[in-house]
């Protein structure tokens, strides 16, 4: 970590004993490497596996196939596709809706100076300090008591599930907005002010292009935070043809894990592939908004 | 700027509209609003939901205030945004703190009143009292009336669900009446003679007319008007039993006769501070809450100590910028922290199943035995940190090194210079600055794992259960885990009083290491500036 800075020209002893290091450390490498992949490794070979228990798996199977995905799709009591597509529909739902929440109030914030401010932006940090999940009981009743009022926002819904969600978005990725969008010079909106714009205006045709970078690293966690979230859609949630994806893994994987390993297998990864691109492809993005964000918080 | 900001009082895409034509649009959407939340309201209170009912009139009021008053402007924009937090958030967290000083729970679950309504609403037929004689009829599709006739020799007619009505023949398709005044037909019923009635299984037990004022066969000459059982003291707060006169007291929510018994439904009730007593004292809980709360205090820090010493071992040794293929290397690393959660832990639950899953049999192979990963509680535990660790590293690694980065290289050319050796140069340069920038997230960290349901959960669901608990407890199990067992398991009955009672227990350890973290970071802020 000090090479950059040595001032005298490396001797050669110097860069025997850097060559060292370094296949040192690839070596520790390899074995990390191997710690991290392996299991996905593990998974996607169980899904090609065509005897597919978790007892028979090997490695690299005998005769590979996608028996276990064809099977995985035509099971009646796991309706995968429909999890999948519940998953892809709440979380996308959520995401907007929250990305808009946020960013609107984040530029309240950001722009305008009224009593009360500052402690609205601490007290919001503070109430999301504590976990949803604490309140997961009182949640439970609530929504069921709604219910009891309007069917559709009641227990076993979505729209329920996608209300408590935005019960969220007033959350810690406000700060991370605020920051990005107090870095813009407010002289912007100032001249456009004396050409008369409104607020909206400005606000929809200056303000918002300039946050797209921001606005798509937020989207990205959000919609890969709710698509995971397990616990409020396990509680919320009632029937088999409404359970998300992650509720659904889980029923399965308590009904019949052994025996139908290689088709849980499939399912699992099916479910995270998608994931797992938007991470890989999007990684530096994602990893500033995390740290930035999470330093900040 | 303030103050002109604040007059403003442009609406997102009105502006193109006269002021008047667009403000009246907007007062009439708010009335419209206030009376959906009105008939909201009203009937949230019907149900007796009154805690939830009292936030959304709080919530209501709060909107009509923000819309209406043209210094809230700036809280417009946000307004939204807080409707949502305050009803899915903020009303949780509040009820949760009402709930945990109730006993609401199995056959506690309805309001005072509702209880009180539904046993009032039982009835026995009494043994003497007004009684008439009675002839049935039935139709063709299985309904049944009657029609009485009291001892004035009055005729009524009776069906299941309406009012006692008292017809002349010929009116209401009653027929001519027979010697003894009854009609010798009724339309669309047929009239049953004294054997076929008598035989009739269904005939005893139908209600016949009103609610509250129902009348029933007491036997094949009489039937009588039910009378109420239960009879409410509000002076002593109890329950009568008319026909034997036993008195139920309220005790905590449930009417209950001196001799223990309990008239079903309860209620909700308030018991004040018997839940967090019981956590504290009760002697029954007191050791599976004792290894409850050691293993959750345990379970967050070793996770903590693990996570970061290895995302940080791995962010130093890779810290270097010619390193070849380092950007293949922390992609590959990555993967673990992009697959979801859930669907990891239930991976490792599978490769660790004993007999059957992958580590287990190459484990065996190597040395003839392994690990009892789900059955032993040592084991259990060891299980989930290592699944713990392989999911979280990642994230310690990832903010190490951004963390790593932002130390100046001259702090180590100095340290070169004075002759400190790589590890002095660990311990007193790089562990402290790293901790400066990343503080706040171990942390956070540490809080996130406390609660981390999912892995408690999904893994082993808390197993092995620990033995001869009153209500079930594993060994693995944290708190959260333990109150989402009482809320939601059912087993043995669901505990919503207690299990919020743990969970403001929960928020109090979260709360003051939160407090903690804000302090520190204030402090670590001041030190990173002298740096």
């Amino acid at each position: 970590m000090s090479e950059p800075i040595s001032i005298q020209p490396p001797r050669k002893s110097m860069r025997k004993q850097r060559r060292r290091s370094i296949i040192v450390r690839w070596i520790i490498a390899i074995f990390l490497i191997f710690f991290s992949i392996f299991p996905v490794l593990w998974v996607v070979s169980a899904s090609l596996n065509p005897t597919g228990t978790l007892a028979t798996q090997q490695l690299i199977p005998n005769n590979p196939g996608f028996g276990n995905y064809r099977e995985l799709l035509n099971l009646d009591q796991f309706p995968f596709w429909k999890w999948l597509w519940n998953s892809i529909k709440v979380s996308s739902i959520t995401s907007v809706l929250s990305l808009a929440i946020t960013t609107v109030a984040a530029y309240a914030f950001s722009r305008f100076r009224f009593r009360g401010r500052q402690t609205m932006l601490k007290g919001i940090l503070l109430i999301n300090v504590f976990p949803g999940v604490l309140a997961l009981v009182a949640t439970f009743l609530m929504v069921s008591q709604i219910g009891d009022v309007f069917t559709f926002l009641g227990l076993d819904n979505h729209a329920s599930l996608i209300m408590v969600y935005l019960g969220g978005a007033m959350g810690v990725n406000i700060w991370l907005m605020k920051g990005f969008l107090d870095t813009i010079p407010r002289d912007i909106d100032e001249s456009a002010m004396v050409e008369g714009a409104s607020d909206w205006q400005i606000f929809t045709r200056l303000i918002l292009p300039l946050l797209r970078p921001i606005l798509i690293v937020i989207l990205i966690l959000n919609y890969i935070g709710t698509y995971g979230d397990f616990v409020l859609a396990r509680v919320l949630l009632r029937s088999n043809e409404n359970y998300t994806l992650m509720v659904g893994l889980q029923i399965f994987a308590g009904a019949q894990f052994s025996q139908r390993w290689g088709v849980f297998a499939a399912g699992a990864l099916m479910g995270a592939l998608p994931i797992m691109i938007i991470y890989l492809a999007l990684q530096d993005q994602i990893v500033g908004g995390l740290t930035q964000g999470a330093v900040k918080g | 700027m303030a103050s002109n900001k604040a007059q403003k009082i442009h609406k997102p895409g009105a502006s193109d509209r006269g002021p008047i034509f667009s403000r009246l649009i907007q007062f009439i959407l708010l009335v419209a609003l206030d009376i959906g939340t009105v008939w909201f309201l009203i009937k949230l209170a019907d149900l007796g939901y009154f805690p939830l009912a009292a936030a959304v009139l709080i919530i209501a009021i709060f909107v009509n205030v923000v819309l209406l008053r043209k210094k809230a402007y700036p809280i417009r924009w946000m307004l939204v945004g807080l409707v949502f937090m305050g009803l899915f958030t903020i009303y949780p967290i509040v009820f949760t703190v009402w709930v945990a000083f109730t006993n609401y729970g199995e056959s506690h679950l309805i309001t005072k009143q509702q209880a009180i309504d539904q046993i009032l609403n039982l009835t026995y037929l009494p043994e003497t009292g007004k009684a008439y004689s009675w002839t049935a009829f039935k139709s063709s599709g299985g309904e049944y009336a009657l029609w009485l006739k009291d001892a004035d020799g009055n005729g009524y007619l009776v069906k299941p669900g309406e009012p006692l009505s008292q017809p002349q023949p010929g009116e209401a398709s009653v027929g001519a009446l027979d010697g003894q005044g009854i009609p010798e037909s009724i339309e669309g019923y047929q009239r049953l003679n004294g054997i076929l009635a008598a035989t009739d299984k269904n005939l005893m037990s139908i209600k016949f007319g009103e609610e509250g004022k129902t009348i029933q066969i007491r036997s094949p000459m009489e039937a009588a008007e039910l009378q109420p059982l239960y009879q409410y003291d509000a002076e002593q707060d109890a329950m009568i039993n008319q026909e034997t006169g036993t008195v139920y007291k309220n005790l905590r929510g449930m009417f209950t006769s001196s001799a223990g018994q309990e008239l079903r439904p309860g209620f909700v009730a308030s018991i004040k501070w018997t839940n967090f007593r019981d956590f504290f004292i009760s002697p029954a809980l007191r050791g599976p809450i004792v290894r409850l709360v050691t293993w959750n205090f345990g379970f967050a820090f070793f996770s903590l100590l693990l996570n970061f010493s290895l995302g940080l071992a791995i962010a130093i040794l890779y810290n270097d910028p010619d390193f070849p293929l380092k950007k293949l290397i922390r992609s590959l690393l990555i993967i673990p922290y992009t697959v979801p959660a859930l669907i990891t832990i239930l991976i490792w639950r599978g490769m660790l199943n004993p007999d059957i899953g992958v580590v287990s049999r190459v484990l065996e192979s190597l040395f003839g035995w392994s690990p009892p990963w789900f059955t032993d509680q040592w084991w259990a535990k060891i299980a989930i940190l290592l699944v713990n660790l392989w999911l979280s590293y990642p994230y310690f690694m990832l903010i190490c090194s951004g963390a790593l980065q932002s130390i100046p290289d001259e702090i180590y050319a100095a340290a070169k210079v004075d002759g400190a050796s790589p590890w002095q140069t660990f311990w007193k340069i790089t562990l402290p600055l790293l901790l400066v920038a990343v503080g706040p997230l171990l942390i956070a960290s540490f809080t996130f794992n406390f609660n981390n349901f999912n892995l408690i959960y999904l893994f082993n669901a808390g197993g092995p259960p620990m033995a001869g608990t009153p209500t079930p407890a594993g060994h693995t199990d944290i708190l959260i885990s333990y109150v989402y067992n009482l809320a939601f398991s059912g087993s043995r009955g669901v505990n919503y009083g207690f299990a919020s009672a743990i969970t403001i227990i929960i928020f109090l350890i979260v709360g003051t290491i939160t407090l903690i973290q804000f302090r520190f970071t204030r402090m670590w802020e001041k030190v990173g500036e002298n740096v």
